[in-house]
């Protein structure tokens, strides 16, 4: 009785563990020449500070802009830092003038994310041409000038 | 004791009521340049004054000058294109005295979009701007029924190339706003009103109702005007002249 369940035991294990390398392997290839999954393109236009880490932003965009948007609706409170317009003016793709499209800075990782974005359904995606010209910005931190 | 109880809580409540006078006055210099990390309070209260008298047969200068601020445009589908304001005949039957008004959201004190809105969507800013959060609207359309003055639009289609201060999508129901954008950003007038001066009518009259010393809160002082609709006591932030 004992040994059948060693014998179980020690098959178990060894599936198990090969499951285990074969997911590593596969996790290895990802890397090299053989992609499978198309990466998302991130263009960064203007390089320099985003207003917050690219760890956080990456993680916690939608968190941001999201309390910003109640601060903005309800109370008129239009800082720049976090607000979507401001996104789009500095991410906007140079050509296209858009963060849509395919390689465009939200839609490219959106797509690969497989979430949908709603904001555009009503907001612009384009930059706002007046603020592109002149990259200085020193409004007071006013976005809608 | 040179000086009796009475005399001494009389003197402290007029030294109390001199010194809150004066940083109220302040309080309203500074709300008027409202920085950008301020929320919008009570203190003031936006509306406008419209003197039908002043405002121009087959002139649409203030329509033009809102749709183009906030970049609504025309699908040739007149019963479903958006709308903010609109020019309004009226007519005696009798004397065949013919006068115009633009029409647009009333920003009521009691507005009845916002009481029977079921997601919360239609909402009154502290200031008195009455306004849709195209976040949570569900394009249900009660507003639209709620409304006395038929203020607000549905949008029926996609949309493309929005302002960025106006962001607009299809399935939500919008309405003026009295350019809040602009209110925000300090400009202290409207689209319509601004347009209505550079013509010469001089017509509408944009200002805050809270603040004595303003023209428009002067002018409602002393100059007869009305609510559209004034049965319905909805206390109107946008009030007429000349009707
Ligand atoms: S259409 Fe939108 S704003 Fe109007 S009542 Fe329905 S949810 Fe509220």
């Amino acid at each position: 009785m004992m040994t059948r369940f060693l014998i179980l035991f020690v098959l178990l294990f060894g599936f198990t563990s090969t499951g285990i390398s074969v997911a590593a392997n596969a996790g290895n290839t990802d890397k090299s020449d053989t992609i499978r999954t198309p990466l998302p393109i991130i263009k960064i236009t203007k390089p320099g500070q985003c207003v917050d880490d690219t760890d956080e932003m990456r993680r916690n965009h939608m968190n941001k802009i999201l309390h910003q948007r109640d601060l903005t609706v309800y109370d008129g409170i239009r800082t720049k830092q976090y607000s979507l317009k401001n996104c789009v003016n500095c991410h906007a793709d140079e050509n296209t003038n858009s963060v849509l499209g395919k390689e465009g800075f939200c839609e490219s990782c959106h797509t690969y994310a497989a979430v949908k974005i709603d904001c555009f359904s009503c907001h612009t995606d384009k930059r706002d041409v007046k603020t592109s010209v002149s990259n200085k910005d020193d409004n007071k931190g006013n976005p809608h000038q | 004791m040179s000086i009796s109880r009475r005399k001494f809580m009389q003197a402290g409540a007029a030294a109390v009521t001199g010194a809150a006078i004066a940083p109220g006055i302040r309080l309203v210099e500074l709300a008027q340049a409202r920085s950008p990390e301020e929320a919008a309070s009570t203190a003031k209260r936006w509306g406008l004054l419209i003197d039908s008298a002043k405002c121009a047969e087959g002139c649409s200068y203030c329509v033009d000058a809102c749709h183009t601020e906030h970049g609504i445009t025309s699908n040739n589908r007149p019963e479903t294109d958006a709308q903010w304001i609109r020019k309004v005949t009226a007519k005696d039957p009798e004397t065949g005295y013919t006068h115009f008004l633009p029409v647009m959201c009333q920003h009521c004190e009691e507005p009845p979009c916002v009481d029977v809105c079921p997601t919360g969507a239609s909402f009154k800013r502290a200031d008195g701007i009455v306004l849709v959060d195209k976040h949570i609207c569900i394009g249900c359309r009660y507003c639209m029924m709620a409304c006395p003055y038929k203020a607000r639009s549905f949008i029926h289609e996609d949309i493309t190339d929005q302002k960025s201060h106006v962001p607009r999508g299809k399935g939500t129901v919008e309405s003026c706003t009295l350019c809040v954008h602009k209110i925000d950003r300090g400009d202290n007038n409207t689209a319509c009103a601004e347009a209505c001066t550079e013509l010469g009518n001089d017509a509408i009259l944009f200002g805050d109702l809270n603040d004595l010393k303003t023209e428009i809160s002067r002018r409602r002082r002393t100059e007869p005007s009305r609510q559209l609709r004034s049965d319905l006591n909805l206390n109107t932030g946008v009030r007429y002249q000349g009707l």
